[in-house]
């Protein structure tokens, strides 16, 4: 029953727990202040090396030198596109690589070893070879980090297919549901949850994907000033490249979760 | 002959290491619109019996006729219910209930006329459009039920439809599923495990034996109580001899 008005103890034990709440975000804000403060006092005191951790206000700075060249946002941009389209086509080309297993059993059987191979092997070794077949440029870093995202969707989504309660597909089956209806109306809705949190995983490992991409070949993006910062010895570069890429794999990462709240209930 | 009939279904699950007879030449009729509940110990087949009957499964030997007529699968004159309500969490009520019917493409106005008289006659009208998560046990098993009848079965398949619920719920929702499909004329068949629940429901009660199945002794429920349901046959005079009856051949076989 919901009691319209609510008892003293119930008021008490609200606010307690907003208390409790606040306390948590006060924390947490403190602790970054400190770790920025800290860091900034400890560089100007030369007790660590500015050249080697960078300090706070070089990191600002360096952030407006490089917006007002117009390179900065281009460079994050760069990484982004990358990032979705890798991670969008690994979790696609996943989730229909795993249908195709599901509609043929005999398929999958035969394919198991190779799939548990392939999901062993550290696919970062496949980027030399990749750059050789699909050249020095944006193709193959999205390639580089379709295929860290590939196999993990395909066995966990296959995983979330094979979960699915056998009296639901029987069920249909008494409709007269052929294959093709189970996918439909029980196999794929049923997967749903399990499609979005691989898409939740893949957001972390394209990341990994396109920023090693870009290491190995990127003439732009994040990772490329990361590479370049550390060969001219710009380690301000280096930071700030990295804080950037925090914040934005975060807001990704916070707007697939978005999503997954909003289809699983 | 009868509604449905079984002519000496054998079945026989084989593995690399083993072949498990678990149905030996069984032979059942059932009469228009009669209730017939199966009793036998846990994992003895019976619901595999069922499985063969709905064509999801193909007995080693022996067939199974309807209406005299050897069936044919996909056949769309039997319906199916399960221990699990199995109603899809993702869909709406009214949208679980006309699934069948979405799987045929059979979403005539006729039939959904049909769907929607249903749901108003039992009950259901007010949670067209909620969810399964938001509904009890006992009204889960309604829509399921509702679910099965809106594609007009002719025979209905029970595979132990209440013993998903609590002891309470279970009274109450098998008196009212067994209302049901009495004024809807249904032809059914029924396992369960639980004798008390078979006297209160069954015309007819078949007991079979453990694995291999046998059909060990067929029972005809005569109760001596007007205007009989599961509830107030629980009450009926013969009720606890039929239950020594069938005990006592399950206790049988059981050693």
């Amino acid at each position: 029953m919901i009691n319209n008005t609510p008892s003293k103890e119930h008021l008490e034990y609200i606010s307690k727990i907003k208390r409790r709440n606040t306390l948590i975000t006060l924390c947490r804000i403190l602790i970054l202040i400190i770790f920025i403060a800290q860091w900034e006092i400890t560089a100007r005191l030369n007790i660590v090396d500015p050249f080697l951790v960078s300090q706070p206000s070089k990191i600002v700075t360096t952030f407006f030198k490089l917006m007002q060249e117009g390179h900065l946002l281009r460079h994050t941009y760069v990484t982004c596109i990358e990032t979705i389209i890798g991670f969008i086509s690994g979790t696609i080309i996943g989730t229909l690589i795993a249908i195709i297993l599901w509609l043929s059993d005999f398929i999958n059987k035969v394919l198991e070893p190779y799939l548990v191979v392939l999901n062993a092997l550290p696919k970062i070794a496949l980027g030399p070879i990749l750059i050789f077949w699909v050249g020095n440029g944006q193709p193959a870093i999205i390639i580089i980090a379709l295929t860290i995202s590939l196999i993990v969707t395909i066995i966990s989504v296959l995983t979330g297919f094979n979960d699915v309660d056998e009296d639901m597909i029987k069920l249909v089956k008494t409709f007269g549901a052929n294959k093709y209806q189970i996918l439909k109306y029980v196999v794929l809705p049923h997967s749903l949850p399990a499609i979005i949190s691989t898409l939740k995983i893949n957001v972390g490992l394209s990341w990994v994907g396109v920023i090693v991409g870009e290491f190995l070949v990127a003439k732009e993006g994040l990772g490329f000033l990361i590479v370049f910062g550390g060969q001219v010895a710009q380690l301000d570069m280096v930071m700030l490249s990295i804080i950037i890429l925090s914040i934005i794999a975060y807001i990704m990462y916070a707007i697939v979760s978005k999503i997954e709240s909003k289809y699983i209930k | 002959m009868g509604k449905l009939t079984l002519c000496n279904v054998s079945m026989t699950y084989h593995t690399l290491h083993t072949e498990t007879k678990t149905l030996d030449d069984i032979s059942i009729k059932v009469d228009e619109g009669e209730f017939v509940v199966l009793v036998g110990p846990s994992g003895c087949g019976k619901s595999t019996l069922l499985s063969i009957i709905a064509g999801l499964i193909t007995p080693t030997s022996g067939s199974v006729y309807l209406d005299n007529k050897i069936i044919s699968y996909p056949c769309n004159k039997i319906g199916y219910m399960f221990q699990k309500d199995t109603l899809f969490e993702w869909r709406s009520i009214y949208k679980n209930i006309t699934l069948g019917l979405e799987i045929r493409r059979e979403l005539t106005k006729d039939n959904i006329d049909f769907a929607n008289n249903l749901i108003e006659k039992y009950g259901l009208s007010s949670f067209k459009n909620y969810y399964p998560s938001q509904l009890s046990g006992g009204m889960r098993q309604r829509v399921a039920l509702i679910r099965t009848l809106v594609l007009n079965p002719e025979i209905l398949l029970l595979d132990e439809p209440f013993s998903a619920l609590d002891y309470h719920t279970r009274l109450l929702v098998s008196d009212e599923i067994y209302k049901i499909i009495k004024a809807e004329g249904k032809t059914t068949l029924m396992v369960t495990h639980d004798i008390a629940e078979a006297i209160s429901l069954a015309d007819r009660i078949i007991v079979l034996s453990s694995r291999p199945a046998k059909i060990k002794k067929e029972f005809n429920i005569n109760l001596s109580i007007e205007n009989r349901t599961p509830l107030t046959s629980r009450n009926a005079p013969e009720f606890k001899d039929y239950f020594n009856l069938i005990w006592k051949e399950l206790d049988k076989y059981d050693k």
